[in-house]
């Protein structure tokens, strides 16, 4: 089966000479259907750049990049676009809301760009929303919601013309304890329902709670492994039975 | 079971023990195993010999007698001593850097490699903790409680980050 996301000897480097920047050096990556993986590091190893590359937002020096069965590395921009509107979502640390919309404007505005009719683009934000849990915020503009509520808008808005591939970015990175949980539950529902999760990080708890973890330094990868998924209950958690 | 949480349910009014035992299985919800709350008679049995509540038989016709206890004075001082008691458990992070120091200066161990391996634990526990967190509806007893266990794993993950730079860079 094809891979959703395969990079291979991938680099983007920066600058020349002695102030050659290596953001990505050589890494071969990749990501089947289904699956969903974390990639951690230190702020500036190249994580955010990765994943950059890997949903055609940036073009790497060398190397390939496969989204979809398709080739991306190597097209214009506008089949770029073409191909982040029709198989990537977006997600942002600073959720990139529009304003001026309400919640369930904002998730429909990529099905509109990408001519579903009106009609149906609402349905399918509005389903969506339902699923986020945010039902009875359908209306409200970001301003009047809260940092995970307003989060899980823009997760909503990704889905909406059903990507191969959700990319976030830093994802709990403005928000705090509690609603950090409400975006790793969601994001949780959508691994159980197969959507491909690609989430670069450097929160402890984003990290640990991943099916796969892969850990970036100075712009190649380091470790990649799979987490076990065992679970374990409150109970046993808050009686020290499982420490 | 904490003796003191006992006597703070009876401060309210005099109650038989199955009373109580349901008053914190309704507070705790599926935590009230972890507490013990079948406990509750020895709890009450022990707080009787040291003179913190005292207890009267009820008796009834159509069933066994039961027994009501209720606060002594000295009970009631318990209480207000352990509701503004501030003391709070501290965590014992001396242990860990003396091991480190140790197994340094003795070529025991490398310390890097044994914040390694304290991380990946510490990386499993925040695992679970997370997990169950996410497992709970928002704004319960539950996910609030789980939500100190996350924070504290993390503080400690932290300070484990800091133990790597101070160690990598040689001591």
């Amino acid at each position: 089966m094809n891979a959703a996301v395969r990079v291979t000897r991938l680099a983007k480097h920066y600058g020349r000479g002695e102030a050659l920047i290596r953001a990505v050096d050589d890494v071969d990556l990749e990501v089947a259907p289904g699956e969903s993986l974390v990639v951690v590091g230190p702020s500036g190893c190249g994580k955010s750049t990765l994943l950059q590359l890997m949903g055609g937002l940036d073009l790497p020096t060398s190397g390939e990049v496969w989204v979809a069965g398709l080739r991306i590395d190597r097209t214009s921009e506008r089949a770029r676009a073409r191909l982040r509107r029709d198989h990537v979502g977006f997600v942002f640390q600073d959720f990139h809301l529009m304003e001026e919309l309400t919640a369930v404007e904002n998730v429909e505005l990529p099905a509109l760009l990408a001519g579903t009719p009106s009609g149906q683009a609402r349905r399918a934000a509005t389903t969506l929303l339902e699923a986020v849990g945010l039902a009875d915020r359908m209306r409200h503009r970001p301003g009047q919601l809260s940092g995970g509520q307003k989060q899980r808008v823009a997760i909503a808005r990704a889905l909406v013309n059903r990507p191969t591939v959700l990319l976030a970015d830093e994802p709990t990175g403005n928000l705090d304890s509690a609603a950090t949980t409400e975006v790793l539950r969601l994001f949780d529902h959508l691994r159980s329902d197969g959507q491909t999760l690609v989430v670069v990080s450097h929160d402890q708890r984003t990290a640990a709670t991943a099916d796969r973890m892969a850990s970036m330094r100075d712009g190649a990868l380091a470790h990649d492994v799979a987490l076990p998924s065992d679970t374990t209950t409150a109970a046993e958690i808050l009686s020290g039975s499982r420490e | 079971m904490q003796q003191e949480v006992v006597l703070a349910l009876l401060a309210k009014q005099p109650s038989h023990g199955y009373e109580l035992r349901a008053r914190i299985e309704r507070a705790l919800g599926p935590l009230s195993e972890a507490f013990n709350a079948g406990q509750m008679y020895v709890t009450l049995g022990r707080l009787e010999q040291s003179g913190l509540v005292t207890s009267t038989r009820e008796a009834a016709a159509e069933r066994p007698e039961r027994r009501v206890f209720e606060l002594t004075a000295a009970g009631r001082e318990r209480v207000e001593e352990w509701l503004t008691d501030v003391t709070w458990p501290r965590p014992d992070l001396t242990n860990f850097h003396l091991k480190l120091t140790v197994a340094a200066a003795g070529r025991l161990s490398d310390p890097l490699a044994l914040i390694g391996s304290q991380r990946h634990e510490l990386v499993r526990r925040l695992r679970d903790a997370q997990r169950a967190a996410m497992a709970e509806p928002d704004g319960s007893d539950v996910s609030l409680l789980l939500e100190g266990v996350v924070l504290r794993i993390e503080a400690d993950l932290t300070w484990l980050d800091a133990c790597e730079r101070a160690w990598g860079v040689g001591r």
